[in-house]
C-alpha cells in the first residue's frame, strides 16, 4: 500500500453515520435487475427456466419499488451516496415522490410484459435473451428515475438504450434491422447531445450532482451559456421523448419488433425522456424553462396534433398506436410549458396513465392480431364475435387513451386544461381538447373496424365471419394456458379503471412530485443535510 | 494465417497473455493496470487462440460460453458492492480484509472483486465478439 500518509480529516468528505436499511431500497432496483438479468443470461440455454427466473426478479422489483414509494411518502426524499463519499463527490441516488411513482409504475408494466412474453415470445426469442434484455432495460429505466446525478442519468440512458437495441432486433427480420438502424441513429445523436450538454454544464458549474446544480444555478441566475445548455438538453430529451419535429424515428421503428417489446417501449422509453425534461429543465434550470416556455408550448401543441393526425391516417394498428404515443407526449410537454404545480401534476399523472394505457393497448393489439391474423385495419373484423371480453377491454383502453371519463386519461387532461385556462393559455387548452376529440376518432375507428363490423373489408353488411377463439393462434403457446396473456392486460386495465374512479390518491402523489420539482427544498435537504 | 510457426507458437503466446492479463489485473489496484485493460489482453489471447486453432477448439478450451463469463463478471461486480449492507454503510463502500498466506499479508477487498468482475465482463464480451467475427471468416 503505497498511498500518501498525510493525515486527512475524513469527516469532511466521508459519511460517518450508519446507513439505514430502508435506504437500500433506493439502489435495490438496480441491483435486483442486474443480478436477475445476469442469472437469466447465464442460464439462457435453459428456456423453461428463463420466464420463471425473469418473472421472479420482476416481481421482486415491483415489491421493492412499492416499499420504496411507501418509504418516500412516509419520510420524504431519500438519498444514498455510493461508497460513503459525501455529495457532491459521491454519486448520489436521490428519490422523491416523482421518481418513486414512475419507478413503481414502470416495474408493474415490466412485470406485466414479462408475463405476456412468457406465452408470446417463442423459444428462439428466449434463447436469444429476451428476459436478460428486459431486466437490463429495467435497470436503465429504474436507474434513470432514481439517480440524483446528471452524468449517472446519462449512464442509465445508455444502459436502457443498449438493451432496447437488443430487444428491437429480437427475431433478426429485415424490417426489424431497418427499424433498429433508424431508432439507433437518432437515439445516438440524442444521447450525444445529452453528453455534450452535460460536459458543458460541468465546465460551467463544476458539479454534476443535481441538488448541487440546483443551488449553483439559483445563485448564478440565468446566463448565456446556461441558456445554451438548457436548449441542448431540451433538444436531446425531446428526441428521446419523440416530440415534434424530432420524432420520425418512433413511427418507423415501433411497429417492427415483437408486440410485447413494442408494448414495453411505448410504455416506458418516451416517458424516461419526459422525466428527464421534468428533472433537468423544471427542477435544475427553472429560469431557463420559463424563458423557453413559448417554444415548449408550440412543440407540445404540434406534437399533439401531428401525432393524432398521423394516427388518423394509419391503417396498421401498431403504427396508429405509435402515433398515439407521440400525441400523448405532446400533452405532457404542455404541462412542462406551463410550469405551474397543477400543470406539472397533470404531466406526472399523464405520464403514469400513458405508461399503463399504451402498454395495455399494444398488448390488446397483439391479441387482436393473434385472433384475426393481421394488424391491418382492412383485414381486421368480426372480433366482437370471437371475443366480447377483448372488445370490452379495448373499448375501456380506447376511452382511456382518448381522455374520456371514467378512466385514467380523463383526470390528467382535466388538470392540464384547468391549468392552461387559469394561466391564460387558451389556445393550448384548445389544442389539448381538439387532440382528445381526434384521438377518440382514431381509436373509435379501430374499434368499429376490428370489433363492430362483421368481418374484414368486403364482408357484406349484416354478414359475419367466424374467427377462432382467443389464444388458439398465439405463437408458441404449445398447450399452455392463455391466462398468462389475459392477466397482464387485466392488471393494467384494472389500474386504469381504478385511477379513473379513484383519482385522489394519484393526484395527491403527482402533486407531491410536482411541488417537489418547483420547490426542491426537501430534495436539497435530503442530499446536503439540514443546512441547505 | 495458419502457418506452422504460428500454430506452434500460438498456445504458448496464449498462455503467456492470459498470465500477463491476470498480472495486469492484480497490479491495477495501486499502479497502472486494472480489470479493463487486463480483460482486453485476456480477450486478445482468446482471439489469437481462435485464429490459430479454429473457433471450435477455442470455444471448447474455454468451457463456458463467453457471454456467460461476461454475465458472471457483472454479477460478481454487483454483489461485491452489496457486502457493505452488513456493515451499515452505503452501496459500493469498500470492505477490506487482511489474510495471512504463507507469511505474506494479502489485502483482500471488495474493489478487487469488482475489478475481477470488470475483467470477466471485458474478456467475455470482447472475446464473444472476436470469436463470432472469426467464425464468419472461416465459413
Amino acid at each position: 500500500m503505497a498511498g500518501p500518509s498525510v493525515s486527512v480529516d475524513l469527516s469532511a468528505a466521508m459519511q460517518t453515520v450508519p446507513v439505514q436499511l430502508a435506504d437500500w431500497l433506493v439502489v435495490a432496483p438496480s441491483i435486483l435487475t442486474i443480478v436477475g438479468g445476469m442469472l437469466c443470461l447465464m442460464s439462457r440455454k435453459n428456456i423453461a427456466l428463463a420466464p420463471k427466473l425473469g418473472l421472479f426478479f420482476l416481481g421482486l422489483l415491483v415489491i421493492s419499488n412499492l416499499l420504496l414509494l411507501a418509504e418516500v411518502l412516509k419520510r420524504g426524499v431519500i438519498t444514498m451516496v455510493m461508497g460513503n463519499w459525501l455529495p457532491p463527490f459521491g454519486i448520489a441516488f436521490t428519490v422523491d415522490a416523482l421518481g418513486a411513482t414512475l419507478a413503481l409504475v414502470a416495474a408493474i408494466v415490466a412485470f406485466a410484459a414479462g408475463l405476456y412474453a412468457s406465452i408470446t415470445i417463442d423459444n428462439s426469442g428466449r434463447r436469444y435473451g429476451f428476459y436478460p434484455f428486459l431486466l437490463l432495460l429495467m435497470t436503465g429505466v429504474n436507474g434513470a428515475f432514481l439517480t440524483g446525478d446528471v452524468f449517472n442519468l446519462y449512464v442509465w440512458f445508455e444502459v436502457l438504450l443498449i438493451s432496447s437495441y437488443g430487444l428491437l432486433v429480437l427475431g433478426n427480420d429485415r424490417i426489424q434491422l431497418d427499424g433498429t438502424v433508424k431508432y439507433g441513429i437518432l437515439n445516438l445523436i440524442g444521447t450525444n447531445l445529452f453528453l455534450i450538454a452535460t460536459g458543458l454544464l460541468y465546465g460551467q458549474l463544476g458539479t454534476l450532482n443535481m441538488a448541487d446544480i440546483t443551488m449553483k444555478v439559483q445563485e448564478s441566475g440565468v446566463s448565456g451559456p446556461l441558456m445554451t445548455i438548457a436548449v441542448l438538453y431540451f433538444l436531446a430529451f425531446t428526441m428521446k421523448a419523440a416530440a415534434f419535429p424530432v420524432n420520425f424515428w418512433l413511427p418507423s421503428s415501433y411497429h417492427t419488433p415483437r408486440i410485447v417489446v413494442a408494448a414495453v417501449f411505448a410504455g416506458l422509453l418516451t416517458k424516461v425522456g419526459i422525466y428527464a425534461l421534468l428533472r433537468i429543465l423544471v427542477m435544475l434550470m427553472p429560469a431557463a424553462r420559463a424563458e423557453l416556455a413559448d417554444v415548449i408550448a408550440w412543440v407540445a401543441a404540434l406534437t399533439m396534433l401531428t401525432g393524432v393526425i398521423g394516427a388518423l391516417a394509419q391503417s396498421d394498428v401498431r403504427r396508429l398506436l405509435g402515433y398515439l404515443v407521440i400525441s400523448g407526449i405532446g400533452s405532457m410537454l404542455a404541462g412542462i410549458a406551463m410550469g405551474s404545480v397543477l400543470a406539472l401534476s397533470g404531466t406526472v399523472f399523464y405520464a403514469v396513465h400513458s405508461i399503463l394505457v399504451m402498454t395495455a393497448l399494444y398488448m390488446a393489439a397483439g391479441l387482436m392480431a393473434a385472433m384475426a391474423g393481421s394488424y391491418d385495419l382492412r383485414r381486421l373484423g368480426g372480433l366482437y364475435g370471437a371475443s366480447p371480453v377483448l372488445a370490452g377491454v379495448f373499448l375501456v383502453l380506447a376511452l382511456a387513451v382518448a381522455g374520456l371519463p371514467p378512466f385514467s386519461g380523463f383526470w390528467p387532461k382535466v388538470m392540464l386544461v384547468d391549468a392552461a385556462l387559469t394561466l391564460g393559455w387558451n389556445w393550448l387548452a384548445a389544442s389539448i381538447l381538439v387532440t382528445g376529440f381526434l384521438t377518440s376518432l382514431a381509436v373509435g375507428r379501430v374499434w368499429i373496424y376490428a370489433f363492430w363490423r362483421g368481418g374484414p373489408e368486403g364482408t357484406v353488411d349484416g354478414g359475419s365471419v367466424s374467427l377462432p377463439g382467443g389464444g388458439v393462434l398465439l405463437a408458441g403457446a404449445g398447450g399452455q394456458s392463455t391466462a398468462a396473456v389475459w392477466v397482464p392486460i387485466g392488471i393494467l386495465t384494472a389500474l386504469i379503471v381504478l385511477f379513473g374512479l379513484q383519482p385522489e390518491w394519484m393526484m395527491e402523489v403527482s402533486s407531491r412530485g410536482a411541488s417537489g420539482l418547483i420547490d426542491p427544498v426537501g430534495y436539497l435537504r435530503s442530499v446536503f443535510g439540514g443546512g441547505a | 494465417m495458419r502457418s506452422v510457426i504460428f500454430r506452434t507458437f500460438a498456445p504458448f503466446i496464449t498462455a503467456l497473455m492470459v498470465l500477463f492479463s491476470i498480472f495486469v489485473l492484480l497490479r491495477g489496484h495501486n499502479e497502472p493496470g486494472g480489470g479493463f485493460i487486463g480483460g482486453l489482453v485476456g480477450a486478445s489471447a482468446l482471439a489469437i487462440y481462435g485464429i490459430s486453432a479454429g473457433v471450435g477448439p477455442a470455444r471448447r478450451a474455454l468451457k463456458a460460453h463467453p457471454m456467460s463469463i461476461a454475465a458472471f463478471g457483472l454479477l460478481l461486480a454487483a454483489v461485491s458492492g452489496v457486502l457493505s449492507l452488513f456493515t451499515g454503510q452505503a452501496f459500493m463502500t469498500s470492505q477490506w480484509a487482511a489474510v495471512e498466506v504463507f507469511g505474506v499479508t494479502v489485502d483482500l477487498s471488495t474493489p478487487l472483486f469488482f475489478d475481477i468482475g470488470v475483467y470477466l465482463v471485458v474478456v467475455g464480451a470482447i472475446g464473444s465478439i472476436a470469436l463470432a467475427l472469426e467464425e464468419r471468416e472461416s465459413d
